[in-house]
């Protein structure tokens, strides 16, 4: 494995999307919360496009809809109106407000304006109201998730609240099963448990009885009141500093103790994530999975022969990517070429090319590539767009990874399959 | 099946005007418009085009997202660069659907590539100029194009870098063309803006400068058809079929060559009035082509719309041609129609699509006896709902003023009148009238809702009111009206069907939407025990 950065004036075929897109969904995934972009309409349409492409779901993010008034003389008349007709039409319990390279650029003061819109409205029952900067031209998605984390607990937690949880958990840009299994291992370690986001609910709901113009579900605010109460918090991934981590800001500020583990992937990265909840909690790993450990080890002592040696090109979030290149190493793959964002899927291409993996693992967008060079696409990650339930897809944990391997495995052996010159139904 | 007649329309609009503030529900009552009895001839004024209001959920999108994203984005050999941070090129990458096929694995296709300046924080603060040129010369290096189009986002006006001073620069440097659009998102209120300034560019970089005439003898343009879910490959083929040369579309399968030589076509047939009548007019002005408005959405209005073609050039051959070919095309048709409206027929439906679906998918509806009981656009202006006659008393305001208007005169060299007004005046009473566009609203029945820019709170309230048998939006709006058990079917990228153009695409929308409204899964909705909750536990009781 090499690290490749390249210096190239234009992006083609860009891996990351922008800093409000992660901050929407972090808001998406929070009790009675709807996001805010203090911008051009344009980016709450196309971002509400491009995450419905990927969660089939509605998601509703509204704008202050600037003009070229607004561009020229700022955008707070604009952003006071979004307030008051989101509180008027949908009275949510959050408004989660963030900044676009727009509203970043003629240097409006998001903080200032809701401050002033607090005074104005004293009186009246207001929503809470969290501000994040979001400039897309700084970072890149996984950047504006994060910071939007950051952003929620640091404006809503106090030390004045009374203990609601145990944990903390921030476990980063993950499925919507993989939050669902986060919760059911949680609860059968029976640790009092607060995920953050969680919008296994708001952004994978069930069909609906009655329409609700608010997304149901999501981290309660209760709870991300009360996080600064907690014994601990745990980061899933171990890409951000405790600088610009929740859990370090409330190491630093309510003394919370600051725990972190890779995404549990795999057999050596679950075992240390389900130690760390058995410290945790001083209670054995339940049966349950000690039985789906056992399953997937089964798992790979079988499907091993067609995995051993093969070559991967993984590409996605940095925190995805270090747990499949931790799992494919224990079955014997060889990461050949991954990516976060420190290159295009232009750079990808010339690298798959040249290196001719087995497979490609990552989110649809490496659809081009696997289709110019006839490798196949595991898909994986953010977005997924070109296939049917990728919001789904469950990866963490013994059982997230038995899915992901018997998935793996079958490309594999569809390619023996289908290249072979009989066709063979026994592979 | 419901039945919209016991709806009081005009109570309805006040039941949903009322939630909002009184500043609001002015407004909104002015976007919301009852249908009058055909008869009367009278067409509502709407209000339309105007700022959407802040904090109101809305449909629209931006400028960029209407030049990049709808106009220019269907041409395969244009390189487009988005110049910007990295959000915008992303979200424009192929998310249209728009199809293209060149004629060799040789010829040059830039739709599945995204390039994007990434502007980062220093570029912000420096300018972003210098980025912009290296970034041309890199695109020009990699693949050698004959067009690159610069897209500026949002900040490249607020911060002063010149797209088109760039653009010059490179022009001359390179050799090849390169134009840049000023199409930031905060300009005009919707990406309707973003349309007028592609069309704007189109005309003035491109258009014209490749003079060679084919020596087909009916040659045509089609404009407005961008060829979602392959429907420009049907009306190709068809036009083929009758013997219509076409010169090029407006950008449906496009290419740069066809763009610079279609000043040689002697009819400019409009699919989609909204986003491409400024191209029809300014052609018509410099070049002396007359327009006139298609639509090959819908059996009847496809077989129309050839009629009209072989009307206007007036050979008997032709003409004769054309109806052998539809009345062929008819018969497969009229077997579907038959056999679907049988399911379909009473069954309702809304449209709030837009600038033109809105208009041209009621003729689908209709040929399977469906009712749409409600329609409006998305970015429509005043003349899509009433008709081109309103023009002159439509206000210019502000959003509208800050976009250019082109002052196109006659080419000395190139104007050449396709039609003596004799000529015109004896096709005027064969029916055939040049630039020429009545509008949605004369479409609609008597006590139909008309509603401009349509909010997220207005889609729920007509939903619960009429629950209509299916809901045509596009994918921000798809799985909200899912969520009300209603089938929603987009009409911005076909769900991943299509085409549904011409005869052929008639029919397969016909079965998509038998397919929808005839489907056993909304029935589910309800489980047997939330049905008849007293059966629980009775099994094994006795």
């Amino acid at each position: 494995m090499e690290k490749t950065i390249i210096d190239r004036p234009a992006t083609r075929n860009s891996c990351v999307l922008c800093a409000p897109l992660g901050a929407s969904i972090v808001f998406q995934g929070i009790e009675g919360c709807l996001p805010l972009l203090h911008g051009s309409q344009g980016c709450a349409t196309y971002i509400r496009r491009y995450l419905i492409s990927h969660f089939r779901e509605p998601v509703d993010i509204a704008s202050s809809n600037f003009s070229e008034e607004s561009a020229i003389f700022g955008g707070k008349e604009n952003l006071k109106k979004a307030l008051s007709n989101l509180i008027t039409q949908y009275q949510p319990r959050l408004i989660g407000v963030a900044s676009t390279c727009l509203s970043e650029t003629i240097g409006d003061d998001v903080r200032a304006i809701l401050k002033e819109y607090r005074k104005e409205n004293q009186g009246s029952p207001l929503p809470e109201m969290v501000n994040v900067s979001t400039p897309s031209y700084h970072g890149s998605h996984w950047d504006g998730f994060w910071k939007t984390v950051l952003a929620v607990v640091t404006q809503l937690s106090s030390q004045e609240e009374p203990v609601r949880q145990r944990l903390n958990v921030f476990p980063g840009l993950v499925s919507t099963a993989d939050l669902r299994h986060l919760r059911e291992i949680f609860t059968d370690f029976g640790i009092s448990f607060s995920i953050l986001p969680d919008y296994a609910d708001s952004l994978d709901s069930d069909a609906w009885d009655n329409y609700h113009s608010l997304h149901e579900g999501g981290t309660p605010l209760s709870e991300i009141r009360a996080m600064g109460r907690a014994e601990f918090s745990l980061d899933l991934g171990q890409a951000l500093t405790a600088e610009d981590s929740a859990s370090g800001y409330l190491a630093k500020n309510s003394g919370v103790t600051r725990l972190s583990c890779g995404w549990p992937v795999g057999i050596n990265e679950s075992d240390a994530f389900f130690r760390l909840l058995s410290r945790i909690s001083s209670q054995p790993v339940p049966e349950k999975y000690r039985q789906e450990r056992s399953r997937l080890l089964d798992a790979y002592y079988d499907g091993h022969k067609y995995m051993f040696g093969k070559r991967a090109v993984v590409y996605g979030s940095p925190e995805m990517v270090a747990a499949i290149v931790s799992m494919l190493k224990e079955i014997g793959v060889i990461p050949v070429f991954c990516s976060t964002a420190d290159t295009d899927f232009a750079g990808i291409e010339e690298r798959v090319i040249e290196l001719r993996p087995d497979f490609l693992i990552g989110s649809s967008k490496g659809y081009q590539i696997s289709r110019k060079t006839g490798i196949p696409l595991l898909r994986a990650g953010f977005p997924i767009h070109d296939r049917f339930g990728g919001q789904r897809e469950l990866l963490l944990g013994y059982r997230g990874t038995q899915r992901f391997f018997d998935h793996l495995v079958n490309v594999v052996i569809a390619g023996v399959q289908d290249s072979s010159p009989g066709g063979y139904a026994y592979v | 099946m419901s039945n919209p007649l016991k709806i009081n329309p005009q109570e309805l609009k006040e039941e949903i005007v009322k939630d909002y503030s009184a500043k609001v529900a002015r407004k909104r009552s002015k976007q919301i418009v009852l249908s009058q009895a055909k008869e009367k001839g009278e067409v509502p004024e709407i209000m339309a085009n105007v700022r959407t209001i802040p904090g109101i959920i809305t449909q629209r999108g931006c400028t960029y997202a209407g030049c990049k994203g709808v106009v220019l984005g269907p041409t395969r050999d244009i390189l487009n660069i988005t110049h910007g941070p990295v959000g915008c090129g992303y979200y424009s990458w192929l998310t249209r659907r728009n199809q293209t096929l060149p004629d060799s694995d040789d010829d040059a296709n830039f739709m599945t590539y995204c390039f994007t300046t990434d502007m980062q924080e220093n570029e912000i603060v420096f300018g972003g100029e210098k980025k912009l040129k290296k970034a041309v010369q890199e695109a020009y290096d990699l693949f050698k194009p004959k067009a690159i189009g610069i897209f500026s986002t949002c900040p490249v006006g607020l911060i002063g870098d010149d797209v088109h001073a760039v653009a010059k620069e490179m022009k001359e440097k390179l050799g090849i063309n390169v134009f840049g659009f000023s199409c930031e998102g905060y300009k005009g209120v919707s990406q309707s803006a973003g349309h007028h300034i592609a069309n704007n560019q189109l005309f003035k970089h491109v258009i014209g400068l490749d003079d060679r005439v084919s020596p087909a003898k009916y040659k045509i343009n089609l404009l407005g058809e961008y060829n979602i879910g392959g429907d420009a490959f049907e009306i190709e083929e068809l036009l083929k079929e009758c013997g219509i040369e076409l010169i090029s579309t407006f950008s449906g399968n496009s290419t740069y060559g066809r763009f610079a030589n279609s000043h040689t076509a002697d009819l400019n047939t409009v699919m989609c009035y909204r986003s491409i009548n400024y191209v029809a007019d300014m052609m018509h002005k410099k070049y002396g082509i007359p327009w006139i408005k298609v639509n090959f959405t819908g059996a009847a209005a496809t077989a129309k719309s050839l009629q009209k073609i072989a009307a206007y050039f007036g050979d008997q051959k032709l003409i004769a041609r054309v109806d052998r070919v539809v009345k062929e095309k008819l018969k497969a048709v009229e077997q579907a129609q038959a056999e679907i409206k049988a399911r379909c027929q009473g069954k309702t439906a809304m449209l709030f699509v837009g600038g033109s679906r809105a208009h041209h998918y009621q003729e689908l509806f209709r040929e399977i006896g469906m009712k749409v009981v409600a329609a409006g656009y998305e970015f429509a202006h005043r003349d899509d709902y009433e008709g081109r006659r309103v023009l002159p008393s439509i206000k210019v305001d502000a959003d509208s003023r800050n976009i250019e208007e082109l002052h196109v005169e006659k080419d000395p060299d190139k104007f050449k009148p396709r039609v003596t007004e004799a000529g015109q005046k004896q096709l005027a009473e064969q029916g055939l009238n040049f630039a020429e566009y009545d509008g949605l609203i004369p479409e609609m029945e008597a006590g139909t809702l008309i509603i401009d820019d349509i909010t997220h709170h207005e889609t729920e309230k007509m939903i619960e009111a009429y629950k209509p048998d299916v809901f045509c939006a596009g994918i921000k709006e798809k799985y909200i009206i899912q969520k009300m058990g209603i089938p929603c079917k987009q009409l911005h990228s076909y769900d991943y069907g299509g085409p549904y153009a011409g005869f052929q695409g008639a029919v397969n929308f016909y079965r998509e939407i038998d397919r929808m409204v005839n489907t056993r899964i909304w029935k589910f909705i309800k489980s047997p025990w939330q049905l008849s909750p007293q059966l629980i536990g009775k099994l094994g009781d006795s």
